[in-house]
């Protein structure tokens, strides 16, 4: 997968077609620390751009994902409610969170690509 | 941003480094918190807690000035004993708290890093013609905790295991001359052990050479307290809350209660012994999530009819419970256990229960099992 895009809040987001899948990116899961929980929206429900959609808990702190994208939830990843851990151990493969049918897919091209990212976070340490 | 004599220890070891009370110190190590929280539990870890503020007051009037300002029984210490308590104010609040340990005529007290500076500027005051204060800057601090911490020193300092819970003792380890007390801050059997600045480096390399220790960060001594039901000050107490709220009155001997032998002569003193006689109006309480989204500090905790009887102080994910865990204040009505009570998080109200803490059975080194 090295067509993820990528948020400053450091979502990445997938598209396939006219579904995006939506998760977090190596960097935030190793800042935020082991996840111990994980809230996920329902499917079904419509998301806007920037919505907080998801909410996690590390063993430091909570956090909130803001989707990247507008349109409906597809699916979610509820293997997670069990095991938010995989977060951690494959933020782009098993810990994703939920995927989205979007309207645009010129949401996406707000997004930073693989490069501009990894510029992006070379500048946070 | 000031550093403990471990710091390059810490680097090395790959620890991921906060700002804690103006040091740099772990907050864990590539392991991680939930693997070294469980370390702690089942074998060994250690902790460079080298932060805290460690300083003795000695000389002839050392425990009676010292009992103007804790509410402990010092005069009758026994040499290499250590006791918890806690410097009020006037309001019967908690300045601080901390461990004290007699060793001849000297009285060392071990005090949380934030409050160092002004736990000092209190004990420098008490001093005079008789009794004399020195802080021991040039000491590091380490935590040797869990249930192998005793099997895994004895052989580098054999006898230890003689040391009895909440004893206090001069030894060597490895060779290096050490203060040694069986306590720690995380419910389990342990020590902590005090050396000079320039051997620190030494002794936690050696005591990390033993199979049964690893190095546990900042992050695993919070959830190891939580689940223990220990008080985090400047969280779970402080200086608007007194001792009897935060259940904390074991700590406050008889000889110092209403018709004790000493009665009162502390801060506070009308406050928190009325307390101890009729009850305090709120109560720190053990709070269990019935879900399993983590209750956090400052959470505000509801009754059936949806009024506020109280907020969450600490909280988060027990790892030992494998569920998440909290502690906080509910209005004395509220701290039965079995209450059921709501808490509000992200502006949703989660069902919760009171209950008694400590979450995680202490396993201290003790003759008789408490209670």
């Amino acid at each position: 997968m090295n067509d993820l895009k990528y948020t400053a809040d450091h979502e990445w987001a997938y598209l396939d077609d006219d579904i995006v899948t939506v998760g977090i990116t190596d960097f935030a899961q190793d800042q935020l620390g082991e996840l111990v929980y994980v809230e996920l929206p329902e499917a079904g429900i419509e998301v806007s751009v920037g919505q907080e959609v998801v909410v996690i808990e590390s063993v430091k702190a909570a956090g909130d994902i803001k989707s990247p994208v507008k349109g409906s939830v597809v699916e979610v990843n509820s293997a997670l409610n069990d095991d938010p851990e995989k977060v951690n151990a494959d933020p782009t493969g098993e810990g994703w969170f939920y995927r989205v049918r979007i309207v645009s897919p010129s949401d996406l091209d707000e997004l930073m690509d693989e490069a501009a990212y990894q510029e992006f976070i070379a500048t946070l340490d | 941003m000031k550093q403990t004599p471990l710091y390059e220890l810490h680097t090395a070891l790959g620890a991921k480094m906060v700002s804690f009370a103006g040091y740099e110190m772990p907050l864990q190590y590539p392991l991680g918190i939930l693997f070294e929280h469980r370390q702690v539990r089942t074998s060994a870890g250690l902790f460079d807690v080298s932060h805290m503020g460690q300083a003795t007051v000695f000389g002839d009037d050392s425990a009676r000035l010292l009992e103007t300002v804790l509410p402990a029984n010092l005069l009758e210490l026994p040499n290499g004993s250590q006791r918890y308590s806690f410097f009020t104010n006037d309001t019967g609040g908690i300045l601080d708290d901390l461990m004290i340990y007699r060793l001849d005529d000297r009285y060392t007290l071990v005090v949380n890093a934030s409050n160092k500076e002004a736990d000092f500027a209190l004990l420098q005051n008490l001093c005079g013609d008789t009794v004399e204060f020195e802080s021991m800057i040039n000491h590091a601090l380490l935590a040797l905790q869990g249930p192998q911490a005793c099997s895994a020193l004895q052989r580098l300092s054999p006898g230890i295991q003689k040391l009895p819970f909440m004893g206090a003792k001069q030894v060597l380890i490895s060779g290096i001359s050490c203060t040694v007390t069986r306590s720690g801050y995380t419910g389990e059997d342990g020590f902590e052990i005090s050396v000079g600045a320039s051997d620190a480096l030494d002794l936690a390399r050696n005591l990390l050479e033993l199979p049964e220790v690893e190095a546990v960060g900042l992050g695993a001594r919070d959830s190891l307290r939580l689940e223990a039901g220990l008080c985090l000050h400047g969280n779970d107490i402080g200086p608007n809350t007194s001792p009897v709220e935060a259940g904390l009155q074991w700590a406050i001997p008889r000889c110092r209660r209403t018709q004790g032998s000493r009665c009162g002569g502390f801060p506070g003193a009308d406050r928190i012994l009325a307390e101890i006689d009729n009850g305090a109006m709120r109560r720190r309480v053990g709070i269990r999530p019935d879900g399993k989204a983590p209750v956090r500090a400052h959470a505000e905790l509801l009754n059936a009819d949806g009024i506020q009887i109280g907020e969450v102080s600490s909280g988060g994910f027990g790892p030992s419970m494998n569920a998440p865990v909290a502690m906080g204040y509910v209005s004395r009505e509220y701290s039965t256990s079995g209450t059921a009570l709501h808490a509000l998080v992200r502006n949703k109200p989660l069902p919760v229960s009171v209950c008694a803490m400590p979450f995680s059975p202490h396993r201290y080194h003790t003759k008789e099992k408490k209670e």
